[in-house]
């Protein structure tokens, strides 16, 4: 519809044109092992139509791109912009509905009506998107190139136009009155000529009797949502008492059939995106947890979070009212690898998650858990975590876990992070060391960064490139998990004292109690 | 329309909350047996009278209103039945009638609204009737504000326009429906519409030419079109949703207006029913002579006790006291002297004063006051000693919790369920502080000891009554003033009882 439209259109959600072009539409090998599918489930819940699964797919791979959305993220932190922002959406949504049904109607003239429906509330939907962006003091450049390019498109000539043609042939059809005679099975359909109001006047008529409220007789008669055809033909027939009014809805129909502009729609579902995620993001913060914007590094692999959590876990403890505890984390200077070690249960698994979702959530430029954090741009992730249905027997299964992280290595770049949960658990223990700490040298040496859940202490002394975390117990009740992972020395042995005095079972009570 | 008889200017509330303690009220005075005599069968009566009774009125000007009514009820009793009778009819058609009333569509509601109406209709006309004949005859303003009411908004041409609406809206030449086109052009705003003269016989016109040849704005439905009738009622409902709730609501109103009538004329139809039961026992009946709560009067001459009257149906004795200025009445004496039904009939005769009623006496004055409370001996519990005291005590304090000054209390043996002493000490402390608050005491015990300290304490504004006991033991059930003494006259009765056996 327009021709004098800025050449190129600006999105709300790609800073670099090729990024919309190469969106994934299928879920990453990795989402399962990190718990993202759900993630993405919960964001994405009733916004369905949206098909927003495809951005959440596609992390983001340049800096730029990612501080783009970030700073769309910044802006959208002013909540009167976010509800306005939101009513303009629930427009579209309107908007999107009737032409749905326009679409599915049999009656021409009821038809068209809907699809008139339909651009009166676009053209509001327009409004509110001008005026919204126009009057917010926006910082960001995704959003401030779209104001300019809506605020061309509004006030193009055709648009005022369109409009104008719109609202007029609106009010001409709303102010056609006519009267349905209805005897039996005969209806007669005539202009209406001032014909005087029975239902107020028997109302006025026995208002005496009126007193304090009483039931309401009138039944709730739900309103038709299709047309059958006694409405159908009494429409007909109206239409040949007002042939004017009629005719010009006709004309209208063919010339705006297409009437929505690709870069109004395209904004409508990409913001979407950041909707989505605010809300998701804004329940757990509700729930007492904090998100921040982290900052990335492209080759730096000093990184570090502060009281960061895993966001799966968070949402689930979040609908159950359990706490959640914050881990810290940080490499510097040659440490790459994050060997975790300690009791069961005491969020190791958990800590290794959330390593990889913080980085793919900042690459997918969103604000992510934790108060502050500076992160890696990287290029992919890989995950390694036992797999119980591929189990044949015992040989069958090491050789699955050989083949799965040959394949990791293979693939595997310096920009890439790789997560590897319990391998070789199944595996004699001095296989295990050994098969681990072979993998864990050929991962050092792509200087990759990662974590590694174990029970093998040994690993966290590998070099000066690994660094040992330990899941922690209440000292006082071994039983009692505080989820904290320090940074520390492995010492499983000191859990096992613990254990064992909570028992009364160490050398000394032992001794005590048998000489007893 | 608001019949306005309870109140001058507000409605009787059928179901508002009872006075906590109202459950042993009723026990205590054996209300029962009177409710049941005004209501003569018909339970509606009893139910406003209980809630009449129990609701005491505080204020005299309000009481003076329902007693007036009362005086031309009582002049005028055909009269007064009558028009009970036609709100009952309205409600006895109704509910045989039109069981499980409106359907659930707007044809449903409107047709069933009109048939109601029609009856209706019939008997706002009787009452016309008889407002129209009876507005001079009586005197009380409450009756005369009613007829006039009556008068002025049942006219004879409202009640003939009325007929007329009723006839329009049966619709024997079809219904008339305006709409607009709403959103997609589909119609909305759909309301009843009354053609213009010149089309209403005109429209029987077209539709027969309508049978004969189809014209360009007019089409039929096939009768065999299931799917289009449907869509035709529905079209047709829309038009008439408005209309037939506002008929509806106006015969809910008017059901209402008789319900309320029925309501405001059942205290007086009940205190008719007592009244020709009284009359028929002998038992003298007098308007009470009021007066302001704080003022302490009490004097009465041949106060009887009705229920006991209707119970044994036959006359019984009345009593006669002169307690003006008295805050504190100890009864005592004789066993089954008539302690308890003098009791019994200060409450009766201080609750029925209270709701606008007569009094059985033949001559009643006494104060306002602004509740009244039974403190009675409960003898079901007799076998558990130790917690019976406790239960008194409980049911003591849930008074105390509520009780306000001005207020009466009666006690019928009440703290006995200890020895004398201790007893003495309790009654003793809480009489004390009740009269503090100026609430009025009737207090029948056997406890010497109380009584004797009230004669030193509380000379002043202590009566002291005795059931009185002849030299050979014979009892009078007459209440006579005088000083408690040391015996009960247990043995009077143990010897009556045993003697008789």
């Amino acid at each position: 519809m327009e021709s004098d439209r800025v050449m190129k259109m600006k999105t709300v959600l790609f800073k670099n044109e090729q990024d919309s072009q190469r969106l994934k539409e299928s879920r990453p090998e990795f989402f399962a092992d990190l718990n993202l599918d759900q993630v993405v489930d919960w964001i994405t819940k009733n916004k369905e139509d949206y098909r927003l699964t495809p951005f959440l797919y596609t992390p983001l791979e340049e800096l730029d791109a990612i501080v783009y959305r970030q700073e769309v993220f910044r802006d959208l932190e002013d909540k009167g912009l976010l509800e306005n922002l939101e009513s303009f959406a629930k427009y579209m949504n309107v908007v999107r509905r009737y032409l749905g049904v326009a679409k599915e109607r049999h009656y021409e003239n009821n038809k068209m009506g809907w699809h008139l429906e339909a651009a009166l509330v676009y053209c509001d939907a327009v409004h509110k998107l001008v005026e919204t962006l126009t009057q917010a003091d926006l910082q960001s450049e995704g959003l401030k190139g779209c104001v300019k390019q809506f605020e061309d498109y509004v006030q193009s000539e055709s648009f005022i136009q369109f409009e104008r043609t719109s609202r007029d042939l609106k009010s001409e059809l709303s102010s056609i009155e006519y009267n349905v005679i209805i005897r039996d099975n005969w209806v007669r359909v005539r202009k209406f000529n001032s014909e005087k109001d029975y239902s107020r006047e028997v109302n006025k008529f026995f208002s005496k009797f009126e007193e304090d409220e009483v039931k309401d007789f009138r039944v709730d008669l739900a309103v038709p949502t299709g047309m059958n055809h006694v409405e159908g033909k009494i429409l007909d027939l109206v239409a040949k008492l007002f042939p004017r009014e009629f005719d010009h809805l006709k004309d209208y129909y063919h010339q705006y059939e297409n009437f929505l502009d690709e870069a109004i729609a395209t904004f409508d579902r990409e913001i979407q995106f950041y909707f989505a995620y605010i809300t998701f993001m804004e329940r757990i913060e509700n729930f007492g947890l904090r998100f921040c914007y982290p900052q990335l590094g492209v080759n730096d692999k000093t990184i570090h979070a502060c009281d960061t959590f895993d966001i799966a876990l968070a949402e689930i403890h979040r609908r159950e009212d359990l706490a959640i505890v914050g881990n810290d984390f940080h490499l510097e200077g040659s440490e790459r690898i994050i060997v975790v070690t300690g009791p069961n249960q005491g969020g190791k698994t958990t800590f290794a998650r959330m390593f990889a979702q913080l980085h793919y959530l900042a690459c997918l430029g969103c604000p992510i858990p934790g108060s502050e954090a500076k992160l890696l741009v990287f290029d992919q992730i890989y995950t390694h975590f036992e797999r119980e249905e591929e189990i044949q027997n015992l040989r069958g299964k090491l050789k699955d876990d050989l083949v799965r992280i040959q394949k990791i290595i293979e693939a595997a770049s310096d920009k890439s992070i790789i997560i590897m949960n319990e391998i070789f658990t199944s595996t004699a223990l001095e296989d295990a060391i050994y098969l681990s700490e072979i993998i864990l040298k050929k991962i050092i040496e792509l200087d990759a960064l990662g974590v590694c859940v174990t029970f093998i202490d040994e690993l966290s002394t590998l070099g000066e490139q690994t660094i040992s975390m330990v899941s922690t117990v209440d000292p006082d009740n071994p039983a009692e998990r505080t989820f904290k992972i320090i940074r520390k020395p492995a010492d499983g042995r000191a859990y096992a004292i613990h254990v064992a005095k909570h028992h009364r079972l160490t050398q000394d009570l032992i001794k005590e109690r048998i000489e007893q | 329309m608001k019949s306005y008889l309870m109140f001058k200017d507000k409605d009787f509330e059928v179901s508002q909350a009872l006075p906590d303690h109202y459950e042993d009220l009723v026990k205590d005075l054996e209300l029962d047996v009177m409710l049941k005599a005004m209501a003569a069968e018909d339970e509606f009566i009893h139910d406003i009278s209980k809630t009449a009774l129990l609701i005491s009125l505080a204020d005299a000007d309000e009481i003076l209103f329902r007693q007036e009514i009362l005086n031309d009820c009582i002049k005028n009793p055909k009269i007064v039945r009558e028009i009970y009778r036609i709100a009952q009819l309205a409600k006895e058609n109704k509910k045989r009638r039109w069981m499980g009333i409106f359907t659930r569509n707007p044809s449903g509601v409107l047709s069933s609204a009109v048939q109601l109406m029609l009856m209706f209709t019939e008997l706002l006309k009787e009452l016309r009737k008889i407002a129209n004949d009876s507005v001079d005859v009586f005197d009380s303003a409450g009756f005369k504000q009613f007829f006039t009411m009556i008068n002025d908004e049942l006219s004879d041409d409202y009640l003939a326009a009325m007929d007329d609406h009723l006839n329009q809206l049966s619709f024997k030449s079809g219904v008339w429906i305006s709409a607009t086109l709403g959103k997609g052009n589909q119609g909305e705003a759909y309301n009843l519409r009354r053609p213009k003269k010149k089309y209403r016989n005109f429209i029987k016109n077209i539709f027969y030419k309508l049978s004969a040849k189809v014209t360009t704005t007019s089409f039929m439905v096939d009768p065999r079109d299931q799917a289009g009738n449907r869509a035709l009622s529905d079209l047709k409902d829309r038009g008439l949703n408005e209309a037939a709730n506002a008929l509806a609501q106006s015969a809910e109103h008017i059901d209402s207006f008789f319900v309320n009538l029925r309501t405001e004329l059942a205290f007086y139809v009940g205190c008719l029913n007592l009244y020709d039961r009284l009359q028929s026992l002998n038992c003298p009946v007098t308007t009470p002579r009021l007066f302001k709560s704080h003022e302490k009067k009490h004097q009465f001459r041949g106060l009887r006790e009705i229920c006991l009257a209707l119970t044994k149906d036959d006359e019984v004795v009345g009593n006669d006291i002169a307690g003006d200025d008295c805050g504190l009445f100890i009864i005592s004496g004789a066993n089954q002297g008539g302690k308890s039904t003098f009791l019994r009939s200060i409450g009766l005769a201080q609750l029925m004063m209270q709701s606008g009623m007569f009094v059985a006496a033949e001559s009643f004055k006494a104060n306002l006051c602004e509740g009244v409370y039974t403190h009675f001996k409960r003898q079901e519990d007799e076998t558990m000693k130790s917690g019976k005291l406790d239960e008194e005590l409980s049911r003591m304090s849930e008074i105390v919790e509520v009780i306000t000054p001005h207020s009466l209390i009666l006690f019928n043996e009440s703290f006995s369920a200890t020895n004398e002493r201790e007893g003495s000490e309790i009654a003793q402390q809480i009489l004390s502080a009740l009269l503090n608050q100026d609430i009025k005491i009737f207090f029948v015990t056997h406890m010497y000891e109380l009584a004797n300290s009230f004669n030193h304490q509380h000379r002043d504004n202590t009566m002291f009554l005795q059931a009185e006991r002849k030299e050979d033991g014979t009892r009078t059930f007459k209440l006579l003033e005088g000083k408690p003494q040391r015996t009960s006259f247990a043995e009077d009765v143990y010897h009556e009882v045993f003697q008789s056996s």
